[in-house]
């Protein structure tokens, strides 16, 4: 029985992806390129040691955007504007963390409270409007996105700007090195050789684990844990066991909106430290997707991030060699999503099934008497 | 029972609210006149209904498809899918050719939401997420194939293409019928310079006169949706569908058919919208044009309270506030003046229906604004594109209860269960 159902939970995955490099393989071979030969150089490239750096890096980002999408998910909660929570954090993060002096560890832990407070405020006016006023999570956070990007626009070119006018690039001013966070380059030279080329693994790394373990154990030894996955279950046995549903739907746009202020940091405290115009955009929606893949489960959406962090990382590799576009990777992405969502689906149905014969079954059993 | 008259008629009353909203604009214009000339002129006009036909293109696709029961999120990445084959139809075959190949493609988006949320029954909005993750990397894989190999292209945008002709409309902007040249009524009124007779003649001027086929098409289609959705028998199942999908399948109606071609229709209007914008509106296939407008089309479905006419009425809205900022600053700076008049206007009528709490809110808000507009030059160029965006939040936190949309909307649909 449980052989079965871990076969029915990693089937989906399993079989969108396959269907998803069998159709990408087509599309190759309609556009007149060898799918076979682009699949092997990636492969090559992908697994060379710059490349598996990069990936730890996107996938950090990717995983630490996928929770935040995920805690929503958990009880049907759409939050699609973690892409505003995250950029609009960010930058408020990057221009207090260059404006205050503080010892090194004190510096760091201030940018993350301020860029998870920012997140959390934004995220939870969505939670706001729905409890109190009905508005539904996706309409509104889909107008805060775009009021965000505008607000994004009007605070860098008017308030945080560094003033330094021989740039053309508007730009925050530069975080101190006390509040950068050290990459984890040394850790893993331990084991293999030197990474080089001005290559870091970003030490912010360990803190998206930290968050997937935090919000593993939220689901199951928490009390408000138990409330969210109860209501995204069933809300109305939720509410007449006694939870809270308003109290419900804030806590987790909080804690969601909380997840996606520290979608950016990872590049800030690592990379730019600053926010600029080359800041990684995207990667809110992104997130739903390695969300929808992972399954809202912290080990699964671990997977689709290194998955899709994987693939951005070893995808550049088709514009130096062969004639491969590189953009059929993000045809790959977009068609392991959609086709992974429909397998689940499908999943569902043939589970409820055999649930409902199971259940047949056993009644039958138990009013047959026993010869 | 009584007869309907015309003051129970919905479009009677959008109508009226687009009257009195002219009218307010004029009055501003009058007050507002050494400032700015182009609050309400032929050129803001023709401006605004360019700008407004994507957006209304999208937004009657969310109400085909919402009037079916399936939310359609996805409408952005039709749009896109609109926008890129719009460009190659307009290239391999002429400009009517694009439109219609545009349309083609945002409709085979919309089949792949049918498939993925009525065939399979996922979640809508998961659907229209993944569309939309999945366009934009379609759109750009495209652009590498095709547009990259030809002079002026590239794996961000196409060559140049043709738009399609324009005209003046026979009678009242002095076009052509027959060979025969028609007055031209709008342009005569507009020059007599009456109040509001003028001004609301230079504005039909401006929508009339030179005015591309395309964008009389995307108009022509408003009323040829409410005619199909509200009297035909087809759209009467296809909202019985929406509505109560088990009684609909209680009498015979096939749910799912139903359900698919209005989500197929619904993405081949978001396609329409794309290639509107290639076509009519740059001449060029360019990525990321689309801008989220599908998602402000989504927001002119709630806005038009689920109504083709509401929508079109909300996609000039927001068409208004795109033309502005493009042609002048300052005439935004003007528009503070009718906002702060509208909270004021609001905040009387609170106190006459004896609720201050609220009227004093209003007063207090029309107040920041009034003072706003005495003591700057004019606004901040970031304000005026999210307006919308605003203004669509705003609706939904006031006037939530007045709004209705299709019972069964968003909801899953099997066949015999439930």
């Amino acid at each position: 029985m449980t052989g079965r159902r871990i076969m029915l939970a990693l089937a989906p995955p399993v079989v969108a992806i396959i269907f998803s490099v069998a159709l990408s393989s087509v599309v190759l071979l309609i556009a007149g390129t060898s799918p076979w030969e682009a699949w092997r150089e990636m492969l090559s490239y992908g697994s060379s040691l710059g490349a598996l750096v990069e990936t730890g890096n996107r996938a950090t980002q990717l995983y630490l955007a996928g929770i935040a999408v995920a805690i929503g998910f958990r009880m049907n909660l759409f939050n699609i504007g973690v892409e505003g929570q995250y950029m609009l954090a960010a930058l408020v993060a990057a221009a207090v963390g260059a404006a205050v002096n503080l010892p090194p560890i004190l510096h760091v832990a201030l940018i993350m409270a301020v860029a998870m407070s920012v997140g959390s405020l934004y995220a939870g006016v969505a939670g706001y409007l729905k409890v109190t006023r009905g508005v539904h999570e996706v309409i509104s956070t889909i107008m805060l996105n775009a009021i965000a990007l505008s607000a994004i626009g009007y605070l860098l070119r008017t308030w945080l700007d560094d003033g330094d006018d021989t740039t053309l690039n508007i730009t925050t001013p530069e975080i101190a090195p006390s509040g950068r966070f050290p990459n984890l380059n040394g850790m893993v030279e331990m084991f293999t050789r030197e990474i080089g080329r001005g290559r870091e693994l970003w030490g912010f790394l360990l803190i998206a684990i930290v968050v997937g373990v935090l919000f593993h154990l939220f689901l199951t030894r928490t009390r408000s844990g138990f409330d969210l996955r109860a209501t995204g279950l069933n809300p109305f046995a939720a509410e007449a066991s006694g939870v809270d549903p308003r109290a419900t739907v804030v806590r987790a746009m909080l804690l969601s909106g909380a997840v996606a202020g520290l979608i950016g940091l990872p590049e800030i405290l690592g990379d730019s430290y600053k926010y600029d115009l080359g800041f990684t955009r995207g990667l809110g929606f992104t997130g739903i997707a390695i969300a929808l893949i992972g399954r809202n489960h912290p080990a699964g959406v671990a997977v689709g991030a290194l998955l899709f962090g994987w693939l951005d990382s070893a995808a550049p590799i088709l514009d130096v060699v062969g004639d491969t576009p590189r953009e059929i990777v993000s045809i790959l992405q977009g068609v392991v999503v959609l086709s992974a969502v429909v397998a689940y689906e499908v999943v569902n149905r043939i589970r409820r099934a055999q649930e409902a014969r199971d259940a047949a079954s056993a009644t039958q059993r138990t009013l047959e008497p026993t010869s | 029972m009584r007869r309907p008259t015309l003051r129970d008629s919905v479009v009677m009353r959008w109508m009226v609210a687009a009257l009195g909203l002219v009218i307010a604009l004029s009055l501003t214009q009058e007050l507002a006149r050494p400032e700015t000339t182009d609050l309400i002129s032929a050129g803001t006009a023709e401006s605004t209904l360019r700008r407004a036909i994507p957006i209304l293109l999208a937004g009657l696709g969310g109400i085909w498809a919402e009037r079916a029961g399936v939310v359609n999120i996805g409408l952005e990445g039709m749009m896109i899918l609109g926008t890129w084959f719009g460009a190659w139809g307009a290239l391999e075959f002429g400009p009517w050719w694009g439109l219609a190949i545009g349309v083609a493609g945002g409709a085979a988006g919309g089949l792949l939401h049918a498939i993925a949320t009525v065939g399979f029954g996922v979640d809508h909005i998961i659907s229209g997420v993944a569309i939309n993750i999945l366009a934009p990397a379609l759109a750009r894989f495209l652009s590498g194939e095709v547009f990259a190999a030809r002079s002026g292209g590239g794996i961000t945008q196409s060559p140049r293409v043709d738009s399609v002709g324009h005209g003046d409309l026979p009678f009242v902007s002095g076009g052509d019928l027959f060979g025969w040249s028609t007055p031209d009524l709008f342009g005569w009124l507009s020059d007599q310079g009456w109040f509001l007779v003028s001004d609301l003649s230079a504005l039909l001027s401006g929508i009339t006169s030179n005015v591309s086929w395309a964008t009389l098409l995307a108009l022509l289609l408003v009323p040829a949706s409410v005619v199909i959705l509200w009297r035909t028998s087809l759209g009467l199942r296809i909202r019985a569908a929406g509505e109560h999908p088990v009684a609909a399948d209680s009498l015979g109606v096939n749910v799912y058919r139903m359900k698919t071609l209005a989500v197929v229709v619904s993405g081949g209007l978001a396609g329409f919208g794309g290639a509107f914008i290639v076509i009519e509106q740059t001449g060029i296939y360019r990525e990321a044009q689309v801008q989220g407008r599908g998602f402000i089309g989504l927001a002119t479905v709630i806005f038009g309270n689920w109504q083709p006419v509401g929508a079109f009425l909300g996609s000039m809205l927001f068409g208004f506030a795109d033309a502005l900022q493009l042609r002048d600053r300052t005439a935004v700076h003007a528009l503070l003046l009718l906002v702060g008049a509208a909270l004021a206007a609001l905040a009387v009528r609170a106190v006459l229906r004896r609720r201050p709490a609220a009227g004093t809110g209003f007063a207090a808000l029309a107040l920041v604004v009034l003072w706003w507009y005495s003591v700057s030059e004019e606004v901040m160029r970031e304000l005026p594109p999210i307006t919308p965006h605003v203004a669509t939040l705003l609706v939904l936190v006031f006037a939530s209860s007045r709004l209705r949309m299709p019972a069964a909307n968003g909801l899953r649909y099997r066949r015999g269960q439930e």
